[in-house]
């Protein structure tokens, strides 16, 4: 990530990180302000990515970095020998209890349906490993701790009985929403948030303006995939910018 | 104020900025290294409060917050000083810290190692960052 950086000032990238407050489509130059500094560029590509989604408990964010996380690679390390339980039963929450068995005892998949959502051969994956067991019909409705998670207050859907599962770690993969809050009224923007690009292109519902990566993308969700559809917005950027460029410079 | 955008740059081929280059999860001019065996002298010798960003090579958020720190640490230098202390190799130290999640940053008053007047979890803004700092680099 640092290369692909470094590479972009070589070739004479400005950065300025901070986060765009308001943002103006209407026509090109199209206006990006930060902080109060208005921006104007003839193309614009959007990169904002996604968010992991959280459970909404006032304990998660107590706990956060105290053993809740969001992030298996980053954070698994912390926890060799411990108990965890992962929420969620997608992919993602998946790939990370399968992860997390190279560091902990013992992991569980805590689940709110009866059956993953995740793809069957991960799925089987998950049901061969020894180390991962599963709480089906199952939400998180607290998480128990005073300095670090001691537990998880589980309620049963079907029954609605609460009961603590004794856990170190928490890791949430209960999905991800796509950072499009600030374009959403001046793009096509689908049910879930997501911008809406042009089939095989970053192409949005405005000229000029493309989107990459996990803001346009719930399906991949990949660093690679995110990347290749940068590229792709980037030399669709150059295209639309030479073809501008006779009225550009009158 | 109002920045006009960048002229497309007239290169394609680029190479004529190499003094430009941001500094990565590496250590820079501002900011420094710290060991488990470094740490505690670092922190009871400092004349001002420091930053200590505990990261990992394989961890992504801490590659994203890099930059942030970077620059942070060039613009209030002079308030703040900036350290990084990589969890891989040096376990001891984000132990001692119950350092969990990373990146994690804990802000250490001079003198003061024993327990952190502030800690941060998780990547954040530069906007954010710079508010929950506040009151070490005004």
């Amino acid at each position: 990530m640092t290369k692909f950086r470094e590479q972009a000032a070589r070739f004479g990238a400005d950065f300025v990180t901070a986060d765009a407050d308001r943002v103006d489509l209407a026509s090109a130059p199209f206006g990006v302000w930060v902080d109060g500094t208005e921006y104007r560029g003839e193309a614009l590509i959007i990169s904002t990515g996604a968010t992991a989604r959280m459970l909404g408990l006032e304990s998660e964010q107590r706990l956060l970095g105290h053993g809740v996380s969001t992030c298996a690679t980053c954070d698994g390390f912390f926890f060799r020998g411990k108990r965890l339980a992962v929420v969620g039963g997608g992919d993602s929450a998946v790939e990370e209890a399968t992860f997390l068995t190279k560091f902990a005892t013992q992991v569980t998949l805590v689940h709110r349906r009866d059956e993953l959502r995740a793809s069957k051969i991960m799925a089987e994956r998950a049901y061969a490993n020894p180390k991962i067991d599963f709480r089906w019909n199952a939400v998180v409705d607290d998480v128990v701790g005073n300095g670090r998670v001691e537990a998880v207050r589980l309620r049963d859907t079907l029954t609605d009985e609460h009961s603590d599962l004794a856990v170190e770690g928490v890791f949430v993969a209960i999905g991800h929403d796509p950072n499009s809050a600030l374009f959403r009224q001046q793009l096509d923007c689908d049910d879930a948030g997501y911008i809406v690009t042009g089939a095989d292109s970053t192409s949005t519902s405005v000229e000029g303006v493309f989107a990459a990566g996990d803001v346009q993308d719930h399906v991949y969700r990949q660093a690679i995939t995110a990347a290749g559809s940068g590229c792709m917005a980037a030399i669709e950027a150059e295209h639309w910018l030479a073809a501008q460029e006779p009225t550009a410079r009158q | 104020m109002r920045v006009e955008a960048a002229a497309f740059p007239p290169s394609r081929l680029g190479g004529d900025r190499p003094g430009n280059l941001t500094k990565g999860v590496g250590v820079s001019d501002h900011i420094v290294a710290l060991t488990d065996s470094t740490f505690d002298e670092t922190i009871s010798g400092a004349d001002k409060p420091v930053l200590v960003d505990f990261w990992a090579e394989w961890c992504g958020p801490c590659k994203m917050i890099a930059p942030v720190l970077e620059e942070i640490a060039s613009e209030n230098g002079g308030k703040l000083q900036i350290a990084k202390l990589n969890v891989d190799d040096n376990p001891n130290v984000a132990m001692r810290y119950n350092v969990m999640s990373i990146p994690t940053l804990l802000v250490f008053k001079p003198g003061e190692s024993a327990q952190e007047a502030r800690r941060l979890v998780g990547a954040k803004g530069k906007a954010q960052l710079l508010q929950e700092l506040a009151e070490f680099v005004a």
